[in-house]
């Protein structure tokens, strides 16, 4: 088993304009990349758990030429609203870096 | 519309304001662009912007990109063609570049002809579109009604390439826009001049963000691009830069909810069939993307209204017996701090006009309620406990009960007065100032896609200004 965090060569999170979140999960290598793909252990239902949201509310796409996995949800809070904690939204994949991949 | 066999492009910078290396640029320049563009704008930076009417970027950082910019455009005798001018493109940011671009013409002793086309939305049009059913949401929106459009501080819409052509048509040696979609800044020029829009739109999709699609970005730096009827081939000027397929590839997620639809004014990018080849170790050929026009031309709006005053008291807890009842204790404060409000305003002041949130670094202040460890580990916290109210005056004054109240609220494992927070600060307030949120994720359908962005155009000759007719 290997975390996400140590499989990646990137993770990260960003606002897609103010009312959505997309997070890409990005890897070097190809093997590695089909590795993560393959387990399943990085899917629609996963990230919508992650977020408290129902899976149709996330988008998620394999990007096979980047090697990436990218997914979008509506943000928590709208950007720069009085609740809002991170304007750029860009520490919102921390808990992504867990998810362990056989 | 003529057609040309190569549409050479130099985007100096991903952000009109965020830099570029000189000597990157003059790189790009002996490459003979048809034309140079920039974004100078987006959300990202937050609704304060579009709100106040405030820039993101230092205007001495702006001055410095935007003077280098429009000195290679005028050398070479191209187009410069710049998008969401002062970060939000509204009419305060449009004015406040137009400044700039005067003082740099005037200091160079420089002629053109300017165009400046305006993205602040007038009210009575939006009302209008509105009760014509033709203002609809996207998806998540804030709801969208008259009272919104009359208590919002700005909204702008995001013009398509369209504007810019006519701009172009027009004989405009340099364009200064309001809000653009970033890529229209790009695909304008290129699709007038007979490249097929799938190539048009993903190129700009590319260089709008200058040298980010690039291996191993160290700083903003510049990115140029060939266009051409099957294809074009991306490559930065910087010799130390490469671009790889996967790096072109991986581009198109960067900010985009959908990495292979991007949906413009016009129509949708579609990148599902795109291919990229490396041609050699620092540039990418790419080629299949399609450009599917839409049945109908939408404009979508940006909006921010007051969300009122804020002032803010920052204080840490290193007391285990308190951070073991943090939540507890926070409730505990909140209640006290609205009791001792309504002592000092009685009914001048209802709990319903202010807001009080306590955010818990150590705990969850970067998640709040996402938040999966659960479990505090940290030996101390940080408390930022933010008050929203109708003015800074009240603002302020809750913040100095809220500093009070918070320094003495007593836990039961002590008795006698307790000094629970530790507050960096003198005052221990700080006063914010007004706060904005977006209000508006809704698109437009108007009749045309000129009718929302008027265009004014000045000879510009040194130091003074003609307008043109």
């Amino acid at each position: 088993m290997s975390s996400l965090g140590e499989l990646a060569r990137l993770i990260r999170s960003k606002n897609a304009g103010p009312f959505e979140l997309t997070f890409d999960i990005m890897f070097e290598e190809t093997a590695t990349y089909e590795r993560v793909k393959r387990s399943g252990m990085v899917s629609r239902e996963v990230i919508a758990q992650q977020y408290g949201l129902l899976p149709e509310q996330v988008k998620f796409f394999y990007c096979d030429l980047a090697c990436a996995i990218k997914a979008s949800i509506p943000r928590p809070y709208f950007q720069g609203d009085l609740m809002d904690s991170d304007g750029h939204g860009g520490q919102q994949y921390a808990p992504l870096m867990d998810i362990q991949i056989p | 519309m003529t057609t040309t066999d190569e549409i050479r492009v130099l985007a100096p910078s991903g952000v009109c304001g965020s830099g570029f290396l000189e000597e990157s640029f003059e790189k790009g320049l002996a490459q003979n662009p048809h034309f140079i563009g920039c974004d100078a704008g987006s959300t990202d930076p937050g609704p304060s912007h579009l709100g106040s009417g405030e820039p993101a970027f230092p205007r001495e950082a702006v001055r410095r990109d935007l003077r280098l910019m429009l000195m290679g455009a005028r050398r070479l005798k191209v187009p410069l063609i710049i998008g969401s001018t002062g970060t939000a493109g509204a009419d305060p940011h449009l004015a406040w570049g137009y400044e700039i671009l005067k003082e740099i013409a005037a200091a160079e002793n420089l002629s053109f002809k300017l165009a400046l086309i305006h993205a602040e939305q007038d009210k009575a049009y939006l009302h209008q579109r509105l009760h014509e059913g033709r203002i609809k949401p996207l998806q998540p929106a804030p709801e969208f009604n008259d009272a919104v459009i009359d208590r919002s501080a700005h909204i702008v819409g995001m013009m398509g390439a369209e504007p810019f052509q006519r701009a172009l048509a027009a004989g405009a040696d340099v364009i200064l826009a309001g809000r653009s979609s970033d890529t229209a800044i790009f695909a304008s020029f290129a699709e007038m001049h007979g490249i097929p829009s799938g190539i048009a739109w993903h190129a700009a999709k590319i260089l709008e963000c200058g040298a980010a699609a690039v291996v191993n970005r160290k700083s903003a730096d510049c990115m140029f691009a060939w266009l051409r009827q099957d294809h074009f081939v991306v490559e930065p000027p910087n010799p130390e830069y490469r671009c790889t397929p996967q790096s072109v590839a991986s581009h198109s997620l960067y900010e985009n909810a959908d990495p292979y639809k991007l949906i413009e004014c016009s129509g949708t990018l579609d990148l599902t069939e795109s291919r990229y080849e490396a041609l050699n170790d620092r540039s990418v050929r790419v080629s299949g993307s399609s450009f599917a026009p839409a049945a109908r031309y939408t404009v979508k709006l940006e909006g921010a209204e007051l969300a009122g005053y804020q002032s803010i008291v920052i204080g840490s807890v290193r007391d285990p017996f308190i951070i073991r009842q943090i939540d507890d204790w926070t409730t505990r404060l909140i209640e006290r701090i609205h009791a001792r409000v309504k002592q000092v305003y009685g009914e001048r002041l209802q709990p319903d006009q202010y807001v009080i949130n306590i955010r818990i670094y150590g705990k969850n202040g970067t998640m709040g309620p996402l938040e999966p460890v659960k479990e505090i580990r940290s030996h101390e916290l940080c408390l930022l406990i933010e008050v929203t109210a109708p003015s800074q005056e009240v603002a302020s004054s809750i913040a100095g009960i809220v500093r009070h109240q918070g320094l003495h609220l007593p836990i039961p494992e002590w008795s006698g007065l307790i000094t629970a927070l530790a507050c960096p600060y003198n005052p221990a307030h700080l006063d914010r100032g007004a706060v904005y949120r977006f209000n508006v994720n809704h698109i437009v359908e108007p009749d045309d896609p000129h009718e929302m962005f008027p265009i004014e155009y000045f000879a510009i000759d040194g130091a003074t200004q003609r307008k043109l007719p």
